[in-house]
C-alpha cells in the first residue's frame, strides 16, 4: 500500500493537533464560564466582595475611560468636519460624532480600556494566588474559590460596564461639542439639538448591551488565565498577557457580531 | 479497627512523569503519621489528592469509609470540610488582616466581633498575642507567618489536618518551636495529622510513626522509634543524608 509521504501525515498531523487543541481551548473556557454564572446565580453570596469589585472595576476605571472618551470625541469631530467639508457635509459632524461614539467608540475603547487595566490586574492576582497556593488554601477553609473569587469579579465588571459606557458616551459626545464649538464655529445650542435628534433608543441599548457583553468577557478571560495559571512568576505573567490579549479579541469579534445582528439588516 | 484514612493502589502521573506509582497507606484515628522523601517524590501530590484538590487517575482513597476519588460538588466540599492543611508558603490571604485570615473557615454569621475574639483566642495557641490580630501577613517575619497559618489550619478545630513542609525556611529554633505547636495542637485537639517534610528533626518530634515515599511508592513505614533501625538501605541513605547510596541524584560533572 502506497502512504501519504512523512512531511505530508506530520503536517496534517500539526494541524489536526492545533485545531483540536483550539477546541478544547473553546470548551475550557465555556465550561469555567458556565460555572461561573452558576455561582453567581446561587447562594450563598459575598456582597462586600462583589461591592469590592464594583469599586475597583468602575470607580477607579472611571479617569481612564472618561479621558479616552474626551480626547476620542474631540479628535473624531475634528475628523468629521475635514472629511465632511470636502463634500459640503460639516454640518453632520453633531450626528456622525455621536452616531459614532454611542453605537462603536464609546463602548469598544471603553472596554478595550477597562480589559487592560482590569483584565490585566485580575489574572495577576489570582494567579499570584494560585502559584502561592492562596486558591487551594481556600478549598480548605470551606470556601468554594469559584464563588468567592470568580463569581463577584465576573457579576461586578458585567454590572458596572453600562454604566462606565454610559458616562464615557456623554464625555466622548462632550468632547465633540466642545472643540466643534470652540474651533469649528459651531452654534452650541444647535449642535446639542442635532445631536439630540439624530440619536436614536436603538443605539444606547446596542451601546449598553454591547458594554455587558465586554465586561462578562473582561472578568472571565482575567479570571480564567488566572485561575489556571502555573509554574512561578513566569506563568503569571504569561497569564497577564493571554487575559489582556484574548479579551482584546474577543471583544473585537464579540463588536462585530452585535454590530451585524443589530444594525445589518437596516 | 478500621483506620481512618485509607490509600490504596494510588496512582497519577502529570504528561509522562509519573509521581505516585501506587501509593498504599493506611493513618488511624488521632495518629500522626509523617510522610518522608526527597523533593519532587510526590508527597504534596499525595496530600491534595486526599484532599480531592487533584484527581488521582486510578486506585481509592477512603476517609471515614468514604471513597473520596467518586465525590463531586457538595459532597466532595463536605469531605474537604474535614480538613485543615498548613501550607509550605503559610498561603496566608494578602489582602486580608491576620484576624480575618485565621477566622476565615468560621461562619460570617457570628459577627465580626466574636469573630475577631475567635481568631485571638487561636493566635494564644499558637504563641501570638492580641496585637498580631490586626497586622497583614506581609508585616510578619516567616515564623510568624507560620504560627498565623498553624491558628488558621485549626480555628475550624477540624478532624485532620495536614502539614505541608511545616518548618522549611525557618531557622532551627524557629522550626522547633513550630514542631513543639505542632504536637501539642494534635494532642490537645484529638486530630488525626498527616505531615510531609524533609525535615527529620522535624519528623522524629512530630511522628507516631513514619512511612518512606520514594519514586512515586511507600517504600518503607513503621514505628518512629524504628526509623534508625529500619534495615532499609532508601531510609538509611534518607536518614543519614548520604550522597552515596540507592537513591540516585543525577549530578552533572563540572
Amino acid at each position: 500500500m502506497t502512504g501519504l509521504p512523512h512531511d505530508i501525515v506530520g503536517v496534517l498531523r500539526a494541524i489536526g493537533r492545533f485545531v483540536l487543541g483550539g477546541l478544547a481551548s473553546i470548551g475550557r473556557v465555556v465550561l469555567f464560564a458556565g460555572r461561573a454564572v452558576a455561582h453567581a446565580a446561587l447562594p450563598p453570596y459575598y456582597p462586600a466582595r462583589l461591592i469590592e469589585q464594583i469599586i475597583v472595576i468602575g470607580w477607579f476605571s472611571l479617569p481612564v475611560v472618561g479621558l479616552t472618551a474626551l480626547f476620542t470625541g474631540a479628535a473624531l469631530a475634528q475628523q468629521i468636519f475635514i472629511g465632511g467639508s470636502r463634500f459640503n457635509a460639516a454640518a453632520t459632524v453633531p450626528a456622525v460624532t455621536v452616531i459614532g461614539i454611542v453605537r462603536e467608540l464609546g463602548p469598544v475603547l471603553g472596554g478595550l480600556m477597562v480589559a487592560g487595566r482590569v483584565s490585566s490586574a485580575m489574572a495577576a492576582e489570582l494567579g499570584t494566588m494560585r502559584v502561592t497556593e492562596q486558591i487551594d488554601a481556600l478549598t480548605t477553609l470551606r470556601t468554594d474559590p469559584l464563588r468567592y473569587l470568580i463569581a463577584p469579579r465576573v457579576l461586578a465588571a458585567t454590572l458596572v460596564m453600562p454604566f462606565l459606557v454610559l458616562v464615557s458616551n456623554v464625555i466622548g459626545v462632550l468632547g465633540g461639542f466642545v472643540l466643534a464649538t470652540t474651533r469649528l464655529g459651531f452654534n452650541a445650542a444647535n449642535y446639542l439639538d442635532r445631536t439630540m435628534s439624530f440619536l436614536k433608543t436603538d443605539d444606547i441599548v446596542s451601546s449598553l448591551v454591547k458594554a455587558a457583553v465586554f465586561g462578562f468577557i473582561i472578568a472571565l478571560m482575567g479570571c480564567y488565565h488566572g485561575f489556571h495559571s502555573n509554574g512561578g512568576a513566569e506563568g503569571v505573567g504569561k497569564a497577564t498577557t493571554s487575559a489582556v490579549v484574548s479579551a482584546f479579541i474577543l471583544i473585537l469579534l464579540s463588536n462585530l457580531i452585535i454590530t451585524v445582528v443589530v444594525f445589518g439588516s437596516r | 479497627m478500621t483506620a481512618k484514612i485509607i490509600v490504596r493502589d494510588v496512582r497519577k502521573r502529570f504528561g509522562r512523569k509519573v509521581v505516585l506509582g501506587g501509593v498504599d497507606l493506611d493513618i488511624a484515628a488521632g495518629e500522626s503519621l509523617v510522610v518522608i522523601g526527597g523533593s519532587g517524590t510526590g508527597k504534596s501530590v499525595l496530600i491534595k489528592s486526599i484532599l480531592g484538590l487533584i484527581r488521582v487517575d486510578s486506585g481509592s482513597i477512603i476517609v471515614d469509609g468514604v471513597e473520596v476519588t467518586a465525590l463531586r460538588g457538595a459532597a466532595l466540599a463536605a469531605h474537604q470540610a474535614k480538613f485543615g492543611m498548613l501550607f509550605q508558603g503559610g498561603a496566608l490571604f494578602d489582602s486580608l488582616p491576620v484576624w480575618r485570615n485565621v477566622s476565615f473557615a468560621l461562619p460570617r454569621s457570628e459577627g465580626a466581633a466574636r469573630l475577631k475574639a475567635a481568631a485571638i483566642d487561636n493566635l494564644a495557641r499558637v504563641g501570638l498575642g492580641p496585637d498580631v490580630a490586626d497586622l497583614r501577613p506581609s508585616e510578619l517575619s516567616g515564623g510568624m507567618q507560620k504560627r498565623v497559618a498553624l491558628a488558621r489550619a485549626v480555628a475550624a478545630r477540624p478532624e485532620i489536618i495536614f502539614f505541608d513542609e511545616p518548618t522549611t525556611g525557618l531557622d532551627p529554633i524557629m522550626a522547633d518551636v513550630i514542631n513543639d505547636l505542632i504536637v501539642s495542637l494534635v494532642r490537645d485537639l484529638k486530630i488525626t495529622a498527616l505531615t510531609i517534610t524533609h525535615d527529620m528533626a522535624s519528623a522524629r518530634k512530630i511522628a507516631d510513626r513514619i512511612a518512606m515515599l520514594y519514586a512515586g511508592r511507600i517504600v518503607w513505614q513503621g514505628p518512629r522509634g524504628m526509623i534508625d533501625i529500619s534495615g532499609n538501605a532508601y531510609v538509611d541513605q534518607f536518614v543519614q543524608g548520604r550522597a552515596d547510596g540507592p537513591i540516585a541524584i543525577p549530578v552533572i560533572p563540572a
